[in-house]
């Protein structure tokens, strides 16, 4: 045998913890700077939705009733596995247009900005929730909990920091998501989704869909059983008109252009709960 | 394997029992389950799903007022809207039977009770029958038996089949459903045979599983059983039922049936009369399909009761 048979990974959907293909078996072509074809990406379709949002469902009360302890050791280990592959994410995100440096740069960043969050997991809730005083017989305390299924508009640019900074605070605290990621992000995205399947992460918290946000925001929009959407990610040309849908099922809508950690993105995933319990002997 | 005869000492009959080709059967039936069901037909086959449902409760933890509640789902399925029928049955214990009466009068909701020592069937056939008929005077309009498997697996048909028809004399006026639990029986040749035994023996229906265990209803056991039915129906004139039940959760699962059944057996089986399914989760999914045809987005489980 004369050369190598190049190998080139085939970018797919990541629902409920597997690798399929759109159910609709259509794909979107991605080019690279030169206009040579990286890859023919799966381009999800509302079903593909439908799944997602069913195996993020499932896995959200097992995801929040771990502990917190125990979820921040498995986000620790997303930024292990994150460090390990950093070289093929510079790679992919230079194909992509990113340069040399900057591509480092926004790796690097976004494992610091991961683990960050994942300190947060056993911690947020003594800095969030609180004892009331009530003038009555009874403890009064709010406790903060996960708001449920998150749908996240995954930011195009940049493509990576920009998909760490929205997973990491939703997850951290018991949600799971559904992303919907479109364009070069897609193939940052889709790797991502590796690096969570083999991170210990249980199938179905993170759902990483690839295809034209615009298509999938009204099925977002519209399913009564999304708990909370992040469009952030969203581009200037997208109707936000389509976003009233959301008040049906009186749907969270962030919108949050931070580009730092922040402990306010987290909140913005969480409800918070008042108990009242009597004082008795 | 060839044709072969089952007589029957106690009535003297004999019935064909054709062998099965399993590999066309598997192909057949794989190749029902990807019809495609248009968005208009969609809406019939989910109210026939649940027009067909025996919707089931059958735990060591049920209550009176859980089998209440059933019952009220099993009227009214969806409070909020008129549209959606009743469905066929409840299906429970005979110790909740009364309750169910009580809470089903006046309504088209029959009251099906397992009884016979279900799940195994292994208790002397006296206790047994004792047991159908204390179900039948309670007020139980359809009894649930199992086939003896262990007799029938040993060899002894004639066993099983003395008991089934035993059993058909206890249940009186009440339809008999003989459970074949086709996970146990080990081969399509084997529920061919166990079909055509029961229905021989006067089962008015054959049911495939008791749902107690993992390997339960698929879709080529039940086309399996439903030319064992259509076999049955040449040779003798007499139409029996069907009942799939164990393991279908999804409207999905659901119309895949009734195309099989209607594929195989025409639409005259078509009905509650005639064809039935044995489910406890499966209603919860059918009325979620039902709310996005009427919506147009997805809905999800928080918008309907659970159980």
């Amino acid at each position: 045998m004369t050369g190598k048979i190049p190998i080139a990974k085939t970018y797919k959907l990541f629902i409920d913890g597997a690798f399929p293909r759109s159910e609709s078996g259509r794909t979107f072509s991605v080019n690279d700077t030169e206009g040579e074809l990286i890859a023919n990406v799966s381009q999800a379709s509302r079903k593909d939705f439908r799944e997602a949002v069913r195996a993020a469902r499932a896995a959200q009360l097992p995801w929040a009733s771990r502990t917190a302890y125990n979820r921040g050791q498995i986000l620790y280990r997303v930024a292990e596995m994150l460090e390990s592959r950093k070289t093929e994410f510079v790679e992919l995100l230079k194909s992509i247009g990113v340069n040399s440096r900057s591509a480092t740069r926004e790796i690097e960043d976004s494992i610091q900005r991961w683990v960050w969050y994942a300190g947060w997991s056993d911690k947020y809730s003594q800095i969030l929730g609180s004892v009331n005083p009530v003038s009555g017989p009874y403890f009064n305390f709010t406790v903060p909990e996960p708001t449920g299924v998150v749908g996240i508009i995954a930011p195009t640019e940049p493509s990576m920091l920009g998909l760490i900074s929205r997973l990491a605070p939703a997850i951290v605290s018991g949600n799971t998501v559904v992303v919907v990621s479109e364009g070069h992000s897609s193939l940052t995205s889709v790797t991502i989704g590796e690096v969570l399947a083999t991170s210990d992460v249980p199938a179905g918290v993170v759902n990483i869909l690839t295809g034209d946000q615009t298509d999938l925001l009204p099925w977002m929009v519209g399913h009564l059983d999304v708990n909370a959407i992040d469009i952030s990610g969203i581009s200037q040309e997208t109707d936000l008109t389509l976003i009233e849908e959301a008040a049906s099922n009186v749907k969270r809508v962030v919108s949050r252009q931070v580009n730092e950690e922040s402990l306010e993105l987290l909140s913005d995933f969480l409800e918070m709960k008042t108990v009242w319990h009597p004082i008795g002997r | 394997m060839s044709t072969s005869n089952i007589t029957f000492r106690k009535t003297g009959s004999s019935i064909k029992v054709t062998p099965v080709d399993e590999v066309s059967l598997e192909a057949r039936a794989a190749s029902l389950a990807t019809r495609s069901i248009k968005t208009d037909s969609k809406r019939a086959a989910l109210h026939l799903a649940i027009r067909c449902m025996d919707l089931t409760t059958l735990e060591g933890a049920d209550t009176p007022e859980k089998v209440a509640s059933l019952c009220q789902k099993a009227k009214r399925p969806d409070p909020s809207n008129h549209d959606v029928p009743s469905v066929a049955a409840v299906c429970i214990y005979p110790e909740m039977v009364h309750h169910a009466v009580e809470a089903t009068e006046g309504s088209s909701v029959k009251v099906a009770s397992v009884a016979g020592a279900f799940p195994s069937g292994l208790s002397t056939i006296e206790a047994r029958t004792a047991d159908i008929a204390d179900a039948v005077k309670r007020g139980a309009d359809e009894i649930d038996i199992v086939l003896n498997r262990s007799a029938f697996l040993a060899g002894d048909e004639q066993r099983a089949f003395e008991e089934i028809v035993a059993s058909k004399d206890a249940c009186g006026k009440a339809h008999l459903k003989v459970i074949l639990e086709v996970g146990e029986l080990g081969s399509y040749d084997k529920i061919r045979q166990a079909s055509m035994l029961a229905m021989t023996a006067g089962a008015d229906f054959i049911k495939t599983s008791t749902g107690k265990i993992s390997q339960a209803s698929s879709l080529p056991r039940v086309l399996c059983m439903a030319e064992a039915v259509r076999d049955f129906a040449q040779q003798t004139d007499i139409s029996v039922g069907i009942k799939a039940a164990g393991g279908i959760r999804t409207a999905k699962q659901a119309w895949h049936y009734l195309v099989v059944i209607g594929e195989t057996l025409g639409t005259e089986w078509l009905s509650p009369e005639m064809f039935r399914i044995g489910a406890s989760s499966l209603l919860n999914d059918v009325l979620l399909q039902l709310k996005r045809l009427d919506s147009g987005s997805y809905s999800g489980p928080d918008y309907v009761t659970v159980d």
